[in-house]
């Protein structure tokens, strides 16, 4: 049952897959050989050479990338292709404030809208659908990925990027927006918002695509009771190209990968060794038809299953859970991504000491990111001013950094919780996986 | 002429002042005058006690962050109008207030105000000049 976006693919034989990855990606490995150097040294490391690589089943001689080489090889370290082919970049934060920047040519342009173009078509997008993208656009690639493939699909795109509720709704209204994407938490707000304002009736959603951010099955009814629709799970990451990696088709039960594009391994994160199909574990990317930007066994430190069950809506791409924690310790506030050491950095940087707590909440369907910080008898003064204007400081230069507001508590000396000496430095209430 | 302060960064939830006046209570400290600037999360107490350094000192262990902070403390007549008098002397000599508060002893015809503005001596000798009354640590300390 269903309508797909490019058939012949999404629905292939496991052999047809197969055969596309082994030549797809003893090709990428040529490639990412004779033009990254960065990665050339590690394959020399290991005393790997591209001829060593014949076909999927011997990926696994192949080293790791992670955040952190992409940081090192910051800006153009992970580069394949001259700056002069490639037409875009994309970015995301990285684990010490320094961003992680991904190029893109336009064929990869092309395929990324492909993914998306699938992704919608599986939420039951035509092209006479009113896509109404309420992801941000710039840097982050939620807004550029979706708008991208709405135009693939021919579908009228609604490029509405984030914030600004009360017009978001108008438009809908007024322009009869059917698809919905965004993250979950901005859609499960949207939601509550229409219906406070008695607006049910006058919205035609049918479907909303939402990622970007983790969200429970409990979430996900609430959004499709309060709206009327059918909501699906997008994933992706920038390093890998974006949202689109993998998508849910009409039964809900995990994401297919574009396994013509991405191979997907589940791996131990503590030793690296590959897991066999249906065991949990940390999931690694190698993308076998990027020109610009192509990552080989990119580890992702999101921790999920894989499995090839056979699936209703006849597609044969392998399915990805929803993730169900990291095997770092990255948080994923507002959709944006937020290492504990970038807050680090920052008040170390403002002359407070490293001694912090995050708190992440969600309180109506909105994240929440309070940061507290012990006070010093060196930050301390009897003026109440003085405490404030140092405080708007820190505000200030977290969003700086992290891109999102996160809100400051001053706190007693000694009352951050210590267990075993060791302060806590995360505290997660939203109960996500 | 000024007087010593205690101000103290307390965290704006329920007991913290308790646990403070505990404190406070077990070493036998006794409070002149008190008063609690705050914002949403956090506030700063301030006090003047009869022993600064004692206090300042059972605080600093009990991991309080504090600080001794010198301000003014003046006698006015307790009646109608001798506020705005200090006040208006200030006012007019260009002085900006950062915070104020007023306690009585029992003395009765005498309320005391603390002030606490940037420059101290200034202010000292501006209120002198007009002929009011500064009231020292030793005073304070003997009420």
């Amino acid at each position: 049952m269903g309508h797909y976006f490019q058939p012949e693919i999404e629905c292939a034989s496991q052999e047809q897959i197969r055969a596309w990855q082994d030549e797809r990606l003893v090709k990428t490995v040529k490639h990412v050989y004779d033009n990254v150097p960065y990665y050339r040294n590690l394959m020399d490391q290991k005393g790997v050479l591209p001829g060593d690589i014949k076909s999927v089943d011997d990926l696994h001689k192949l080293p790791f990338l992670t955040k952190d080489d992409l940081r090192d090889a910051y800006p153009y370290g992970l580069l394949a292709m001259p700056l002069t082919d490639c037409v875009r970049i994309q970015s995301t934060s990285g684990t010490t404030g320094r961003r992680v920047v991904a190029f893109y040519t336009q064929h990869d342009i092309d395929l990324w809208d492909e993914c998306c173009a699938r992704a919608i078509v599986a939420a039951g997008g035509t092209k006479d659908d009113v896509v109404h993208v309420s992801y941000g656009y710039g840097l982050f690639t939620g807004g550029p990925g979706l708008n991208g493939g709405s135009h693939k699909l021919g579908s009228l795109t609604l490029p509405m990027s984030s914030g600004n509720t009360e017009r978001q709704i108008q438009f809908m209204c007024d322009l009869g927006s059917t698809i919905l994407c965004c993250t979950p938490s901005y859609a499960a707000y949207l939601a509550e918002t229409i219906c406070e304002k008695g607006l049910r009736d006058k919205i035609k959603l049918k479907a909303g695509i939402f990622g970007a951010e983790a969200w429970s099955e409990e979430m996900r009814q609430d959004i499709q009771n309060k709206l009327g629709i059918k909501a699906y799970d997008i994933y992706g990451l920038t390093e890998i190209s974006g949202p689109g990696v993998s998508f849910e088709c009409s039964e809900q039960t995990g994401m297919h990968i574009n396994e013509d594009h991405f191979i997907a391994e589940i791996i131990d994160p503590n030793t690296g060794k590959v897991l066999p199909e249906g065991e949990k574990g940390e999931l690694v990317f190698t993308s076998i038809t990027k020109e610009a930007f192509p990552l080989l066994r990119y580890r992702t430190r999101d921790i999920c299953v894989l499995t090839r069950k056979k699936c209703s809506c006849g597609r044969t791409h392998i399915k990805m859970s929803k993730p169900m924690g990291r095997s770092d310790d990255m948080l994923i506030v507002k959709g944006v991504n937020v290492f504990p050491s970038q807050i680090e950095t920052v008040l170390l940087n403002k002359g407070y000491p490293a001694n912090y707590q995050i708190i992440v909440t969600r309180v109506n369907n909105s994240d929440k990111l309070d940061v507290q910080v012990e006070m010093t008898p060196e930050m301390f003064s009897d003026s109440l001013t003085q405490i404030s204007e140092r405080e708007k400081e820190l505000v200030g230069a977290l969003k700086a950094m992290l891109g999102i507001y996160a809100n400051v508590q001053l706190v007693e000396p000694k009352s951050i919780t210590r267990s075993e000496g060791k302060a806590v430095r995360i505290i997660d209430k939203r109960n996500l996986y | 002429m000024t007087v010593k302060q205690i101000s103290v960064f307390v965290e704006n939830k329920p007991g913290t002042l308790a646990n403070v006046s505990k404190i406070l209570c077990q070493n036998q400290i006794d409070i002149r005058a008190l008063s609690i600037s705050e914002t949403r999360d956090f506030g700063i107490l301030r006090i003047i006690v009869d022993d600064s350094y004692k206090t300042a000192c059972v605080l600093k262990e009990a991991g309080y962050i504090c600080s001794i902070t010198p301000v003014l403390a003046v006698a006015i007549p307790d009646e109608p109008g001798s506020l705005f008098h200090i006040l208006d002397i200030l006012g007019q000599n260009n002085m900006n207030l950062e915070y104020t508060y007023a306690f009585i002893t029992r003395r009765q015809d005498l309320a005391y105000m603390i002030i606490r503005v940037e420059e101290n001596e200034k202010a000292a000798e501006i209120l002198k000049k007009n002929g009011i009354q500064l009231v020292s640590q030793d005073e304070l300390y003997l009420m």
